[in-house]
């Protein structure tokens, strides 16, 4: 077993407690074979997100601010596998920083809740972990089943490289590309990489949610992907569970096996199917991989 | 809504984006159009981007907020990072879902806007989201029949265990509510 490189505060986000488990089971067990330590942050709540910050902004930063103020306390980086959570977290840390009047009032808030935050603290997706903190030697080195001809579609979505665009570039992002290279599998070409899923609205607006998202999965199997990989929950829903309707609307076929990325490294690692939880995948995602597991 | 009312509408609108970081920036438009072929969803709005900050300058925002343009932004901030004036413009269509809300300015039937009180209702009991009490609130709240629609997802995800039927509540809950009122207090006075 590797060492522990470093400790970071893990915050999962709501959605990794039900419906997206997987994601959190596999980035857990993907995390402690590289050697990072994730120590779940005692107490958590939600960030703030998309639909609440659309509505209440202050009480959202405070929701955002008392997480803050918690992992302030431990004295490690904020990590979190949810891009949406990784914007809200990030946009409370900018809007205090950069308005201190704003911060006096946030503090205030927390001081009724007898909590303080000064910050600011270092708020990460896991991706960024496993890119710049694991790395590619540490990474290849854990390869024990390479993924020799699978071809994976690598979807960025928004907002875990916009607006902050600090672990890739906003228009063009490549580096999961890397990294499915590092896996012994191979990227395909997908120009709709970092084009929105349409994100709530596939309940919301239905029409154009199954637009948006029939775009992403008829591009991906257009270019020869044999699956699609993503790095945030609510992309992953979109693109795993309405895949029926969507062809229906799109009237062409649009069922693909797609899978996070935390769930690919880990099959590449040799990790068993309960360790990334593929049984909780709406598509085939085990016949998929045991098939190119068992073809090298 | 009147002449002179709108005028502070846009007043309002102005001032509280000006205290965003790069807020101020708004002033410095060049209706470019870059935002409007930028945007995913655009097509489909009543006024594209580009309008509405057409729109604030003529003062015609109240417009804006009862078609149904703000309501179908994504947040997937494509215009933010393109715009070359530097407007942080997914912010722009955040406030102005804020406005809309504050003065009731939104179309019936807003079903973005029904979603997101729904959001707000369930993070505030639990202090995290509770996915199946948010989506019963949004389809009785919209359209109860389109419930029925989602029972086989439903169904699928429940055989994965994907569905947790209690809520979870964190312990700091009290404590939050406290802030909350704080806050609450703070923005009346």
């Amino acid at each position: 077993m590797t060492t522990c490189l470093q400790t970071y505060s893990y915050y999962p986000g709501c959605s990794q407690m039900a419906t997206n488990k997987a994601y959190d089971v596999s980035t857990r067990n993907v995390a402690r074979v590289l050697g990072l330590e994730l120590v779940e942050l005692e107490d958590w709540n939600c960030c703030g997100a998309t639909a609440y910050f659309a509505i209440r902004e202050e009480r959202a930063l405070v929701l955002s601010a008392r997480n803050l103020a918690l992992a302030e306390k431990t004295g490690h980086d904020l990590v979190t596998p949810c891009s949406g959570c990784y914007v809200a977290l990030r946009k409370a840390t900018k809007y205090m920083t950069d308005n201190p009047e704003l911060h006096a009032e946030i503090e205030r808030a927390l001081a009724a809740g007898g909590m303080t935050y000064s910050g600011p603290v270092r708020v990460r997706h896991v991706l960024d972990l496993v890119l710049n903190d694991a790395g590619e030697e540490a990474i290849r080195q854990h390869v024990r089943r390479p993924l020799a001809g699978l071809r994976v579609a690598c979807y960025y979505g928004c907002q875990v490289s916009r607006p902050f665009g600090e672990i890739d570039s906003e228009e063009f992002p490549e580096r999961i590309d890397r990294l499915v290279e590092w896996l012994g599998a191979e990227p395909v070409p997908f120009p709709l990489k970092a084009k929105c899923c349409g994100g709530l609205m596939m309940t919301t607006q239905p029409d154009i949610g199954r637009k948006l998202t029939g775009k992403l999965l008829s591009s991906a199997k257009t270019n020869g992907a044999d699956c699609i990989i993503t790095c945030c929950p609510l992309c992953q829903m979109n693109l795993e569970a309405y895949q029926r309707e969507v062809s229906d609307a799109m009237q062409c076929d649009c069922h693909i096996p797609v899978l996070y990325f935390t769930q690919l490294m880990g099959a590449a690692f040799g990790m068993s199917s309960e360790e990334l939880a593929l049984q909780d995948s709406l598509t085939p995602v085990k016949p998929l991989l045991e098939g190119k597991v068992a073809s090298v | 809504m009147n002449a002179v009312a709108t005028k502070e509408l846009c007043e309002v609108f102005l001032q509280n984006i000006c205290a965003i970081p790069n807020g101020k920036k708004i002033r410095e438009c060049i209706q470019c159009g870059t935002c409007s072929a930028s945007c995913p969803t655009s097509a489909a709005m009543e006024y594209s981007p580009r309008e509405i900050i057409a729109a604030l300058r003529a003062h015609m925002l109240d417009r804006v907020l009862k078609s149904n343009t703000v309501w179908l932004c994504s947040s997937c901030y494509s215009c933010t990072v393109r715009c070359p004036a530097g407007i942080p413009f997914t912010d722009v269509m955040y406030e102005l879902k804020r406005l809309g809300v504050k003065h009731r300015l939104y179309p019936k039937g807003t079903t973005n806007a029904v979603m997101a009180q729904a959001f707000v209702e369930s993070v505030d009991t639990h202090g995290r989201n509770h996915e199946p009490e948010l989506l019963r609130k949004y389809y009785l709240r919209t359209n109860p029949l389109r419930f029925l629609s989602q029972i086989p997802l439903g169904l699928r995800l429940l055989m994965r265990r994907r569905i947790r039927l209690r809520p979870h509540n964190i312990k700091g809950g009290q404590n939050l509510r406290k802030m909350m009122a704080a806050i609450e207090e703070n923005n009346t006075q």
